[in-house]
C-alpha cells in the first residue's frame, strides 16, 4: 500500500517535472492570472492553455472524479500526494472553476448518467464555464423564498424571472439555477436546472462593486425555453441539491486568499510602512493586533489540516462547512483591514501614478473582502447553521 | 504532523475520561475546598499514579510508560474537564521533562523513577514578580548555594523537590534543604501555591541554560494548554446543556439567536484551539524545530478560548452562575490562574511576534 503510494509519488513527480511549464511554476500576481476556461476565455499566456490541456488530459483538474467522467479516479491519499507534489514545484492550479468546485460534486451525486457524461468531461477540460443562479432580489439570506418561475410546457420548461449576484454570468457558458416549480410550498417547490446561457431570452448585466470591479451580474430570464432533460434530480427536489452545493461553496470561500483576497504579506507591509524599533514594530498596539491575527490564521490553517485528516479517516466533517465559512471570512476581512491600516496613506490610492500595483491591490482587496461575510451565506446565516445543526440549539422545544 | 490519536493514546484518553468522571468529578474539588485542603488530595494522586499517569512521558528504563507528550496531553485534557486538583502537570509534565532535558545521568537515575511512581511531587520555581518574566530573575548563586525569592510557585506548597530557574541556569533543590522556607498561599482556584525563599539554600546544578529553561517552560505551557482545553470544553458543554433545558418566555433559551450566535462563535474558538493544542503536543513528540511558536500559539489561544468560555458560562447561566453552589465559579477561578501561569496571552502574543520577526 505504502509502496504503491511511493511509486505513485515518483511517477507524479516525474510527470509534473516534464509537463508543467516553467512559467506555471511562479506565484500568481492576482485574479488576472486565474484561468477560468470556457468558450470565450482569453488566455494571457499560451503556457496557461498548455498546462490546462495537459492536466485535463491526465484527468488531474478533477483528480478524484471517476475516469468515466474525465477524472483520474485517485484515492484521497493519492490526491494528497498530487497536491503535495504540485506544491513542491509551486505549480499553479491549472483551472479555476465553479464547475469543479461546486457543480461537479453535486452532479456526481444527483445527476443522471446522461447528464454526467454530457457535462462533467467538459468541466474537467475547462471547455464550459459555469455560473451560479441562486440569489434573487427578494431572496438573499432567505434563499428558499426564490420566485424565478419554471413551468412545464409539455415538451420543454419555460423560465421567467431574475437572478442577482450571479458571479461572472457575463462570461459564463452555462448556469446552474434554482427555480420555483411549485408556488404552494416553500422548500419543497424548488427544482435544480441547467441552462445554456446562449438560449434566447437570457440576458446579463454586470454590477459594479465598491471595489470598482464587477465580478457579479444581474441575470434576467424572459420566456427562456430549456429541454425537459435539463433538470437535475427530481421535480421539486432541488433544495436538497442546493444545500449540498452550498456546503461545497462555503468550504471554497473559506479557503481565504482565494476569493477576493489580497496576496500581500501583512508583516512586510507593516515593517515597510511603520518600521522597527529595537527589532519590534514601532506601533505597539497594531503589533499586538497583528500578532493575534497571525495566531488566528495559524489556528485556522491547522484546523483545516485537522479536518482533512479526519475526513480521510472516514469522519463526516461536511457539517463543519459553515464554521469554516464564518471563520475564514472573518479572518480574511480582518487581514485586509490590518493591511490597510499598516499601509497608512499608501493604502488609499485608487488608480494612476504615485502608488505601486501592490499598494493599489491593498485598497481594492480591502473593499472586495467586505463581501466575504455576505456571499455564500452571510456570517449570521452560517452561525444559525452551526447553532442548529452542530450544537443542536433549536428555535422551538 | 498528525492530529489523530493512536490506539494507545485513545485507550489512555478513555481510561482518563472514565476515571475523572467516576473518581474525580468537579464535586471532588469542591469537597477539598470546603475541607480547606488547598489542593491537597494525596489519595487521589496515589490512585492517579497507580494508573501510571505520573510516568507517561518517563522512558521505560526509568520505570515510566514512555508514551510521549501526546499521551500525557490527553490525560491532562481529561483532568482539566473536571478541574482535578493534582500535581499531574507540575510533576508528570514539568518535573519529568525538566529532568529529561537538563538532568545529569545521576539526577535522572535518582529522580525519574520516583516521579514515575508518584513518590515525589515536583514544582517549578520560576517567577519572582506578579507577571511571568523568566529572563528577569535576580536569583544569586554562590558555589552550590542559591539566594533569592520565587513567588506563586504552582504546587509549591506540596512539593518535595523544586526545579529552580535563575536567569540562565537550572537547579534542583529539595524542599527540606537548609535555607529554604516557604509560605503557603491560599488561592482563588482552590489549588494552592507557595512563595519560596532561598537563603543560601543548597542547590544541585542541572545542565543547560536559557535554551533549556525555555524548552522546559514550553512543555509547561503546552501541558497547561491541554488542561485548559479540557476545562474550556467542559465549561462549553455544561453551558450548552443549560441552553437546552432552561426555559424563559415560554421557550428554551437556546432558541434565542443572541445566545445561539455566541455559542456558535465559542464553538469555533474551541475547535481552532483544539487544533493548536494537538499540533503543539505533536510538535513535542516530533521534536519540531519551531517548538516555541507552537507553545506560544497553544498557550495564548487556549487562554483566550478559556477566558471566553468561562465568562460566557457565568453569563449564560444568569443568576445561578453567580452562586457558589454552581460549578461555573470553580471553572472561572481556575481559568484565570491557568491563563496567567507561564505567561498570559499578551506575553505569548509578544513572544510570537518576536519569533515571526516583528
Amino acid at each position: 500500500m505504502t509502496d504503491q503510494l511511493e511509486s505513485f509519488r515518483s511517477e507524479t513527480r516525474a510527470w509534473l517535472e516534464a509537463n508543467c511549464p516553467e512559467t506555471m511554476r511562479s506565484p500568481m500576481a492576482g485574479e488576472e492570472d486565474f484561468v477560468w476556461g470556457g468558450r470565450t476565455f482569453k488566455f494571457k499566456h499560451p503556457d496557461q492553455k498548455l498546462w490546462l490541456d495537459r492536466m485535463a488530459a491526465k484527468g488531474w483538474t478533477a483528480p478524484m472524479w471517476p475516469k468515466a467522467y474525465g477524472g483520474d479516479g485517485l484515492s484521497n491519499a493519492e490526491n494528497a500526494v498530487l497536491a503535495q507534489e504540485m506544491k513542491r514545484i509551486h505549480a499553479r492550479p491549472p483551472l479555476f472553476s465553479f464547475g469543479l468546485w461546486m457543480l461537479g460534486p453535486v452532479l456526481l451525486e444527483y445527476a443522471s448518467e446522461e447528464q454526467k457524461l454530457e457535462h462533467l468531461p467538459k468541466i474537467v477540460r475547462g471547455e464550459i464555464r459555469w455560473c451560479q443562479g441562486y440569489s434573487e432580489p427578494g431572496a438573499g439570506s432567505d434563499l428558499a423564498s426564490l420566485q424565478t418561475k419554471c413551468e412545464d410546457q409539455g415538451d420543454h420548461w419555460l423560465i421567467n424571472g431574475q437572478k442577482i449576484w450571479t458571479s461572472y454570468a457575463n462570461e459564463a457558458d452555462w448556469c446552474f439555477c434554482l427555480v420555483r416549480t411549485d408556488t404552494s410550498v416553500k422548500h419543497e417547490g424548488i427544482s435544480f436546472v441547467l441552462i445554456d446561457m446562449q438560449t434566447p431570452g437570457v440576458e446579463t448585466r454586470p454590477i459594479k462593486l465598491i471595489s470598482g470591479s464587477s465580478p457579479f451580474c444581474e441575470t434576467f430570464f424572459t420566456d427562456v425555453k430549456i429541454p425537459k432533460d435539463a433538470m437535475v434530480g427530481r421535480l421539486n427536489g432541488g433544495w436538497e441539491i442546493a444545500k449540498r452545493l452550498l456546503q461545497y461553496e462555503r468550504t471554497n470561500i473559506s479557503g481565504f486568499g482565494s476569493v477576493g483576497g489580497v496576496s500581500g504579506d501583512l508583516i512586510e507591509i507593516a515593517k515597510a510602512n511603520i518600521g522597527l524599533e529595537n527589532g519590534v514594530l514601532a506601533d505597539g498596539d497594531l503589533r499586538a493586533r497583528i500578532a493575534a491575527h497571525k495566531m488566528a490564521e495559524r489556528a485556522y490553517a491547522l484546523t483545516t489540516q485537522r479536518a482533512m485528516e479526519e475526513a480521510k479517516a472516514g469522519q463526516n466533517v461536511s457539517h463543519m462547512a459553515s464554521m469554516f465559512k464564518v471563520a475564514g471570512a472573518t479572518l480574511n476581512i480582518e487581514r485586509c483591514e490590518l493591511m490597510l491600516e499598516a499601509a497608512g496613506s499608501r493604502g488609499f490610492g485608487w488608480s494612476g501614478e504615485g502608488f505601486s500595483p501592490e499598494e493599489l491591490a491593498v485598497t481594492r482587496g480591502w473593499l472586495r473582502s467586505k463581501g466575504n461575510s455576505i456571499e455564500g451565506g452571510t456570517t449570521e446565516v452560517n452561525l444559525n447553521v452551526v447553532a442548529k445543526r452542530v450544537l443542536g440549539l433549536r428555535d422551538t422545544q | 504532523m498528525t492530529f489523530t490519536l493512536n490506539e494507545e493514546q485513545l485507550l489512555l484518553k478513555d481510561a482518563a475520561r472514565a476515571f475523572c468522571s467516576e473518581q474525580a468529578p468537579v464535586g471532588r474539588l469542591r469537597k477539598q475546598r470546603d475541607a480547606k485542603q488547598n489542593g491537597r488530595d494525596p489519595e487521589l494522586w496515589a490512585e492517579m499514579a497507580a494508573m501510571g499517569w505520573a510516568g507517561v512521558i518517563v522512558p521505560e528504563e526509568f520505570g515510566g510508560a514512555g508514551l510521549g507528550y501526546v499521551g500525557l496531553g490527553v490525560v491532562l485534557e481529561e483532568t482539566g474537564r473536571t478541574l482535578v486538583a493534582s500535581p499531574l502537570h507540575s510533576t508528570a509534565m514539568i518535573g519529568a521533562s525538566a529532568l529529561l532535558i537538563a538532568g545529569s545521568d545521576q539526577q535522572k537515575a535518582e529522580w525519574l523513577p520516583k516521579i514515575a511512581a508518584g513518590e515525589v511531587i515536583v514544582a517549578l520555581a520560576v517567577d519572582e514578580t506578579p507577571h511571568h518574566a523568566p529572563g528577569k530573575s535576580t536569583l544569586a548563586v554562590s558555589g552550590d548555594k542559591i539566594t533569592g525569592a520565587k513567588t506563586y510557585v504552582a504546587d509549591g506548597h506540596i512539593a518535595d523537590l523544586f526545579i529552580v530557574a535563575s536567569a540562565d541556569a537550572l537547579y534542583l533543590v529539595k524542599a527540606d534543604a537548609a535555607g529554604l522556607s516557604r509560605r503557603e498561599l491560599i488561592t482563588a482556584d482552590s489549588r494552592g501555591a507557595a512563595d519560596v525563599k532561598f537563603d543560601g539554600a543548597v542547590a544541585e546544578k542541572m545542565s543547560g541554560g536559557v535554551a533549556e529553561i525555555d524548552a522546559i517552560l514550553d512543555r509547561a505551557r503546552i501541558g497547561l494548554a491541554a488542561e485548559m482545553l479540557g476545562q474550556a470544553s467542559a465549561a462549553f458543554e455544561i453551558t450548552g446543556d443549560y441552553l437546552k433545558t432552561r426555559k424563559q418566555f415560554g421557550q428554551l433559551i437556546g432558541g434565542f439567536q443572541a445566545l445561539q450566535h455566541r455559542a456558535a462563535k465559542l464553538f469555533t474558538e474551541l475547535e481552532l484551539t483544539r487544533s493548536c493544542v494537538l499540533a503543539a503536543l505533536d510538535a513535542l513528540d516530533r521534536n519540531a524545530p519551531n517548538l516555541a511558536e507552537y507553545a506560544s500559539l497553544a498557550k495564548a489561544r487556549a487562554g483566550d478560548a478559556l477566558h471566553l468560555a468561562t465568562s460566557e458560562m457565568v453569563q449564560m447561566h444568569g443568576g445561578i452562575g453567580m452562586t457558589d453552589e454552581h460549578d461555573a465559579g470553580l471553572y472561572l477561578k481556575r481559568a484565570r490562574v491557568a491563563e496567567a501561569l507561564y505567561g498570559g496571552a499578551s506575553f505569548h502574543r509578544d513572544r510570537y511576534a518576536k519569533l515571526l520577526g516583528f
